[in-house]
């Protein structure tokens, strides 16, 4: 019960929040928080940890773009189509890497998207160096014009909550408890007789199209697609997004991608009244040095902040339930089982 | 005197460089097998440490008036130090977690070293000169061989298996090898495994910094330098897999000369015939081409 | 049923006195493996060159005795005395260097290196009494001499063994701490051991064993400590066997 309210405050929220921050920025915060939330399906629920999303947000923003651009198709198939092209590069990047465990897992991943980024710095439809610029908005169900701001905020809105849904949906079912099973004790999982192969690779193909989903919509709110978004940069950035906000929670993404977005976004702005205050004039270029505070982040949370902040907080809760459960009912020391 | 059309100067002139550049990848990927054997890290920030070796050489030259051969030294000493620094403030404490705790510290510290880097000297390389002795070209009849690229791959030779010799052939390796397997059984005997991490760490680095400097006359002395080689570097340790020293050695000289070869006839896809190898390998040799899983 | 045992206060005050031959004295051992509270308030003795079994059953604690005593452990609080000196918050190495053996269940050969590889790894820690040469040690162990240049995965389960205990006695360790020698090795090795176990004795070194064969244990112990739920419970002289086969009998269900 306390959880319905819990949401609909949320999706309240949400509603009013074009009163607060420009609905462009809202729109970003938005499709992060979708990336973000895809990318922690595969790494705090099955395990594994990809180093190569940026692949599928990149080529589905390309995808989409060009679509939207060069075919005029209407809003819904370009953005059907950037998360099929997320869907199938997660097809087949999830077919190579999953033949290897662990560490190599990642470091295929970052791999393969790194020649994907060669491709698009390459190709000729992706403007190289420039990418797609003017990628229009379209037309929902070619009828609804996208060139309003809040139309196309709540039109965002309405698919990112689906796509939550969709996600909360995956990790409580039967299939998402296999992926935690899988990723706790792997050779448990297939002495229980799961393909655990399959259930990899099906969880992989899903956070990539959803990614291919967060990205398509991005490019078609903001307008434009560049390389940034296939660098091995960005594959990072949504790393840090999910460890920021808590890995293997499911609000933790949300939570981290909205304050990685709102900080690159103020990043100037606290760079100046951090000179001003400090005197230091070096920190009126933090503006410009994004990757600075990224990795000062990075090095942060994997020190400190491990849980992530929605991390954190639950396992403050948890504290908090259990010394009231030990209040209740005092242990007695024979009741100890030892091992 | 023409090969596959191509005169065999060109065509063995881009083996040389593809030798050259697989001397790098050796050097990385040894230091980063070495590094994960132990650590249980991958060292992320080894291309970035790589960068800082060639910056240091850059700086000494430009700034302080010291030369190649005294950087050669020099670079990998402070590196290797500042290495030791890493791994007693941050790595130590992720040793009981999870490995992809190792790999995203690193990460972060490359973004910061990178991109402080940046800020000070923009994205732009800057040249090095190739030092007075190793100037010039030798003349072998069939090509002309520059001297300073011969001498890269005979240093990066004679210093891979001199490694190798001593992890596997000394005492001190066999303790390297047996703390690889069990260091708390290694440390049980006596030996300050702690101390053996520590100085583990500082020498796979140093070694970047070594391969750094040797490069910095070859290649453009950037900031990107480092996170470009590192993905190859990884494509490579993927390839070669991280159990075998000698393969990692041979993985990396072998990719270079692909790599190389691959310029020659296929330029479009030089920037990626590593990872094509990659996707091949991993399709019909999953275990890697000398796969000793750990 | 359970007396734990207690130290008179008289004992304590000649504790210094006693101090001087005591290989090991732990008091009120606490360890835990993580969150896991594993040892509740040890409290056990060996004098040099007694041999000391600690008898239980699975999980009663005895292996993570001997693991807290070389500091493998999560944590450790109380005391632990080797030869005088306090050891509870050293790190392991420095603990293995004043001159302390372990011999885990797993037995620990590395599969990387070769059976004289791993004879020469650990270092000489205590020259006092002198450590056995490679020689010595070949003598005393001739199946290893035969498989010197074997990888150690190539080693049967007793000779693995053996090379366990040969690794050791080569760092002029005195104190010994062997934890289930025995464990799934043919009769005809076992008894090796137990002579093996005896000469070690015979020249001076102190040994606490772990052992679930009651019957290798009995006749090398010369006192014995029953374990369970992570503490002390019994302790007698080897002298009292008989009186206490009873009270074993139900500790152990043997």
């Amino acid at each position: 019960m306390k959880k319905r309210w819990g949401y609909c405050l949320l999706l309240a929220a949400a509603c009013v929040a074009p009163t607060v921050l420009y609905p462009v920025l809202l729109m970003k915060i938005l499709c992060f928080a979708l990336f973000a939330c895809s990318f922690n399906l595969l790494v705090g629920y099955a395990g594994l940890l990809s180093f190569g999303h940026a692949a599928f947000f990149g080529a589905a923003g390309y995808v989409a773009g060009y679509a939207l651009k060069s075919w005029g198709v209407s809003t819904e198939a370009g953005l059907a189509l950037g998360t099929l092209a997320g869907a199938l590069i997660g097809l087949v990047m999830g077919a190579l890497a999953i033949r290897r465990q662990g560490i190599y897992f990642t470091m295929i991943t970052l791999a393969l998207a790194q020649m994907l980024y060669f491709v698009f710095l390459q190709a000729p439809f992706a403007g190289g160096e420039d990418g797609l610029q003017g990628i229009p908005r379209g037309r929902l169900f070619g009828l609804v014009d996208l060139s309003n701001d809040l139309v196309l905020y709540f039109v965002i809105l309405a698919i990112s909550v689906g796509a939550f849904a969709l996600i909360m949906r995956t990790i409580h079912s039967p299939f998402g408890e296999v992926l935690c099973a899988i990723r706790e004790n792997e050779p448990r999982a297939i002495s229980l007789g799961y393909q655990v192969d399959r259930y990899k690779m099906l969880a992989f193909v899903l956070s990539a199209a959803l990614s291919g989903l967060a990205g398509a919509m991005k490019a078609m709110v903001l307008g434009f697609e560049t390389l940034t978004d296939a660098h091995w940069s960005m594959s990072g950035l949504v790393v840090l997004m999910t460890l920021v906000g808590g890995l293997g929670t499911l609000f933790g993404p949300i939570v981290g991608a909205l304050i990685i977005v709102l900080l690159e976004d103020k990043l100037g702005d606290i760079g100046n009244w951090l000179a001003s205050v400090t005197g230091v004039n070096w920190f009126g270029t933090l503006g410009d040095s994004v990757t600075i505070v990224t990795g000062f982040i990075f090095i942060v949370c994997v020190l400190a902040l491990r849980k992530g902040i929605v991390g954190e907080i639950l396992a403050l809760f948890k504290r908090i339930e259990t010394a009231r459960q030990r209040e209740k009912f005092p242990r007695r020391r024979s009741d100890h089982a030892h091992q | 005197m023409e090969i596959f059309g191509l005169p065999i100067q060109a065509l063995m002139s881009q083996l040389l460089l593809g030798l050259v550049n697989g001397s790098f990848y050796a050097m990385l990927s040894l230091g980063l097998a070495v590094i994960f054997g132990l650590l249980n890290v991958i060292n992320f920030a080894h291309g970035t440490l790589y960068m800082l070796g060639a910056f240091l050489a850059w700086t000494g030259l430009n700034y302080l008036g010291i030369g190649y051969w005294w950087m050669l030294v020099l670079a990998p000493v402070v590196v290797g130090l500042f290495g030791v620094l890493i791994e007693k403030t941050m790595l130590r404490w992720l040793y009981k977690l999870d490995h992809l705790y190792g790999l995203l510290l690193t990460f972060g510290l490359t973004l910061m070293i990178e991109g402080l880097f940046r800020s000070v000297f923009g994205v732009s390389g800057q040249p090095y000169p190739v030092p007075d002795a190793l100037d010039g070209v030798t003349n072998l009849g069939f090509m002309m061989l520059p001297n300073y690229r011969a001498w890269v791959v005979a240093a990066s030779l004679v210093i891979c298996f001199s490694t190798w010799f001593v992890i596997e052939k000394t005492r001190l390796g066999s303790s390297l090898r047996a703390g690889t397997e069990n260091p708390k059984m290694v440390e049980a005997f006596g030996i300050n495994v702690p101390l053996m991490v520590t100085a583990t760490y500082g020498f796979g680095v140093a070694l970047a910094a070594i391969a750094g400097v040797l490069a910095a006359p070859v290649i453009q002395v950037s900031p990107l330098m480092g996170s470009n080689v590192i993905i190859v570097v990884f494509a490579v340790v993927v390839i070669g897999g991280m159990g075998s020293i000698l393969g990692s050695i041979l993985t990396g000289l072998g990719l270079g000369v692909i790599e190389g070869l691959t310029r020659v006839f296929y330029p479009e896809l030089s920037a990626t015939v590593v990872f094509i190898v990659m996707a091949i390998v991993l399709i019909v040799r999953p275990a890697g081409l000398f796969g000793k899983e750990k | 049923m359970s007396s734990v045992q207690e130290r008179p206060v008289a004992a304590r005050i000649h504790e210094d006195v006693r101090a001087a031959d005591e290989a090991l004295s732990i008091t009120s051992l606490h360890a835990w493996y993580g969150e896991s509270h594993i040892l509740h308030d040890v409290n056990l003795t060996v004098k040099r060159g007694e041999v000391v079994t600690l008898l239980g059953r699975n999980g009663a604690g005895r292996t993570t005795t001997l693991r807290a005593i070389m500091g493998l452990v999560g944590t450790r609080r109380g005391s632990i005395r080797i030869d005088g000196e306090e050891t509870v918050s050293l790190p392991t190495y420095r603990i293995a260097r004043r001159g302390v053996g372990y011999c885990p269940e797993e037995r620990g050969i590395f599969s990387s290196l070769t059976t004289e590889e791993n004879l020469l790894l650990p270092p000489v820690v205590s020259t006092k009494h002198g450590s056995m040469s490679l020689d010595e040690i070949y003598a005393m162990f001739p199946n290893l001499a035969e498989r010197r240049h074997s990888q150690g995965t190539r080693l049967s389960g007793g000779e693995q063994q053996m090379l366990a205990v040969a690794r050791i006695l080569r760092t002029g360790a005195r104190l010994l701490l062997l934890d289930e020698i025995s464990e799934g090795l043919a009769p005809v090795i076992v008894q090796a051991l137990a002579r093996m176990i005896t000469m070690l004795k015979a020249r001076g070194y102190t040994i606490v064993m772990v052992e679930q064969n009651f019957r290798f244990a009995a006749p090398l112990a010369d006192r014995f400590y029953v374990m369970e739920h992570g503490q002390i419970v019994e302790s007698f002289a080897a002298a009292e066997l008989d009186s206490k086969a009873q009270t074993l009998n139900e500790l152990l269900s043997i």
